[in-house]
């Protein structure tokens, strides 16, 4: 099958969407000209104009909240944050606006628009552009949270997150935008709340989120050198998160290790941890690891950064503990 | 500007509907008979139906925490809005919403909203949303004195103005962000200057006034419909009440008793009744027939919450996504 980058698997999704429905706009700053700054809108203005594909200023609030109210009035907004780190000035739009109004206006009203981010450290860009706080937009009721982890799953997860009547923050990793994978050309949805099992293990679940899905099977590799198989279960969406395949797996390995970029604390790996102590405790051999980011906000320096983003070095410390219970 | 007879008297009926559903709040409010809490728009009355009245059905709205006249004045049935207020199945979001999430989207009605500032952006992307659909719809959009100061007001006039979107800024200055008075908040009396700097027309008009409300609105609308762009109103108006039915004394904490009368002598249904009799518009008999007919109204729909369930506990879960996929 033909290859695509994990940017360019969004650019088609994106382009397919617009090609097919009108009320799809996208929005945000430098999606237009300059193609966004991860080249993931590139060549669109060019195919559909200045109107479709928005250059907006500077200005989440006005251009997020801009989204809500033309998604409440039958548009099917995009919306680029460059950085999941500037949500920070929108966040007002996202958690009182369009993750409430559909219960708040007891289901008058809907708002069905995307908002595409991205997470990740390992480009030196310090402490406001390097975040993976999207384990935030799981506590919030209403969300739906996409969380791709290959160009396959990018471009399946961002034509439902199109189709779907509910506003979805749609994480992207930028560590992954290079990154080449097989994807048909045709459009295809992948529903929401389907993990994908990327490999096949019987000791550890390894329930891994976006760059650390990519980390987690470079793991394995060296895990089943040493005879540890790992197995790796890839939620692709964290809200609605299946639950049930999770728990499958780690029925069947009784070891659960979970690996999220995001901070150690209160995070995705931590809700995921707490589901399996409360709904498997009994099939668990193991204490459940966590593999995350320090708690510490992202630094600068080569060294710092390369030591703080969670990698092979971490998962597989956690690897060898889990395998030290039989 | 000369104002049709039917006209006079919708905008009369619509702002004396008004402040009786709110009169009636006050009265249920303090028998605990309304939970939670409740903005009342007593004495704003004008600008709701003065801007309002120069809307199609079609047209939108958003609204603030203060949004009862709003949405009065853009056709909401009081029935559904009592039956909300008294956290009510039958209300107009099931219970869930309250006196600050009336919405409909039926007649434009994109939602009160609870954070002040919050409607600005939500107005611009509905007005954005208007030229991608290739109508001649008008987004009017309703905020205070106080969301003035807060960045979504810039970024919204900003953007909108950018993209010569049909929206119609409609600032209610009652001077006061809660306890906080207008000359401790901000540095300037007319926030209409601030449409200088968005590079869009700002008028400042008496609020208290529904014909000077009417008129800018009329200019504002046309401007928007047009494709010419947006447009800033100023009002400037006082509310009778204190911010929330509970506030003490009526927020004489912080500011005097002899105020409030003073804005209570300028009285806009009183104004515009005077006005109207003399005019010839319509005698005592004529609108004290209006007033019957809306009283009972407001009796209509305290007995439909009356009669109405709460909603079932199981409805707790119930709209938080939109069920099935779309499309």
């Amino acid at each position: 099958m033909r290859e695509l980058t994990y940017a360019q698997a969004i650019n088609e999704a994106l382009r397919q969407c617009m090609r097919r429905d009108e009320r799809v706009v996208l929005l945000g700053e430098d999606v237009g000209v300059y193609g966004g700054v991860f080249q993931v809108s590139a060549g669109l203005q060019d195919e559909f104009g200045p109107d479709r594909v928005m250059d907006t200023p500077i200005s989440e609030a006005g251009f997020v909240g801009g989204c809500v109210g033309a998604a409440l009035t039958g548009m099917r907004p995009v919306v680029e944050i460059m950085f999941i780190d500037f949500t920070t000035v929108c966040m007002d739009m996202i958690i009182n606006q369009m993750a409430k109004m559909h219960y708040m206006f007891g289901g008058r009203g809907k708002v069905p628009m995307v908002l595409r981010t991205n997470i990740g450290a390992g480009r030196g860009a310090a402490a406001q552009h390097s975040q993976s706080f999207h384990s935030l937009f799981m506590h919030i009721p209403g969300l739906y949270v996409a969380a791709p982890s290959t160009p396959y799953d990018a471009k399946g997860l961002m034509i439902e997150a199109i189709r779907n009547d509910n506003p979805v923050i749609f994480v992207e990793h930028k560590k992954l935008y290079v990154e080449k994978g097989p994807v048909p050309e045709e459009e295809y949805a992948i529903p929401f709340g389907k993990a994908d099992i990327k490999r096949r293990g019987a000791d550890i679940t390894v329930v891994a989120t976006l760059a650390m899905v990519t980390r987690s099977l470079r793991a394995a590799e060296e895990a089943e050198k040493e005879g540890v198989g790992l197995e790796i279960v890839d939620p692709r969406t964290l809200t609605p998160l299946d639950k049930e395949t999770i728990l499958e797996s780690v029925k069947k390995t009784g070891r659960l290790l979970v690996a999220d970029e995001g901070h150690k604390t209160a995070g995705v790996a931590a809700e995921i941890a707490a589901i399996a102590a409360e709904e498997a405790i009994e099939y668990l051999k193991a204490p459940v690891m966590r593999v995350c980011s320090p708690d510490t906000p992202v630094p600068f320096s080569p060294p710092l950064e390369q030591a703080y983003i969670p990698d092979v070095k971490d998962i597989m410390p956690a690897v060898k503990r889990l395998m030290e219970y039989a | 500007m000369k104002i049709p007879k039917k006209t006079l008297l919708d905008l009369y009926a619509t702002m004396f509907r008004i402040r009786c559903f709110e009169e009636r709040i006050v009265d249920l409010y303090a028998r605990g008979q309304v939970p939670g809490l409740a903005h009342l728009y007593i004495g704003e009355e004008a600008v709701a139906a003065g801007v309002c009245a120069q809307l199609r059905e079609d047209d939108y709205i958003t609204s603030t925490h203060r949004g009862h006249g709003h949405v009065i004045a853009k056709g909401a049935e009081l029935k559904l809005m009592m039956a909300e207020l008294f956290g009510k199945k039958a209300g107009y979001c099931k219970g869930k919403g309250g006196s600050m999430h009336i919405a409909d989207m039926e007649i434009g009605i994109l939602g009160a909203n609870g954070i002040a500032g919050g409607g600005l952006p939500i107005a611009v992307g509905a007005a954005l949303s208007a030229q991608w659909r290739g109508t001649d719809q008008v987004t009017a959009c309703f905020f205070g004195d106080a969301s003035s100061n807060n960045g979504t007001f810039h970024e919204s006039l900003n953007l909108a103005s950018l993209r010569k979107a049909p929206v119609v800024f409609v600032c209610e200055n009652n001077l006061y962000g809660i306890s906080v008075g207008q000359f401790k908040h901000q540095p300037i009396k007319d926030i209409a200057i601030r449409a200088t700097s968005y590079d869009m027309p700002g008028v400042v008009v008496d609020g208290n006034d529904v014909f000077k409300v009417y008129e800018a609105a009329s200019k504002a609308v046309r401007r928007a419909r047009a494709k010419e762009g947006p447009t800033l109103i100023e009002c400037k108006t006082y509310r009778w009440r204190g911010h929330h039915e509970g506030d003490p004394n009526q927020g004489r904490r912080y500011r005097t008793q002899e105020e409030i009368d003073q804005w209570k002598a300028k009285d806009p249904i009183e104004r515009l009744a005077n006005k109207l009799m003399e005019d010839k518009v319509a005698g005592a008999a004529k609108l004290a027939a209006i007033q019957k007919e809306i009283l009972q109204e407001i009796d209509d729909a305290v007995a439909f919450a009356n009669s109405s369930d709460f909603p079932a506990i199981e409805e707790l879960y119930e709209d938080v996504y939109v069920e099935g996929s779309a499309q």
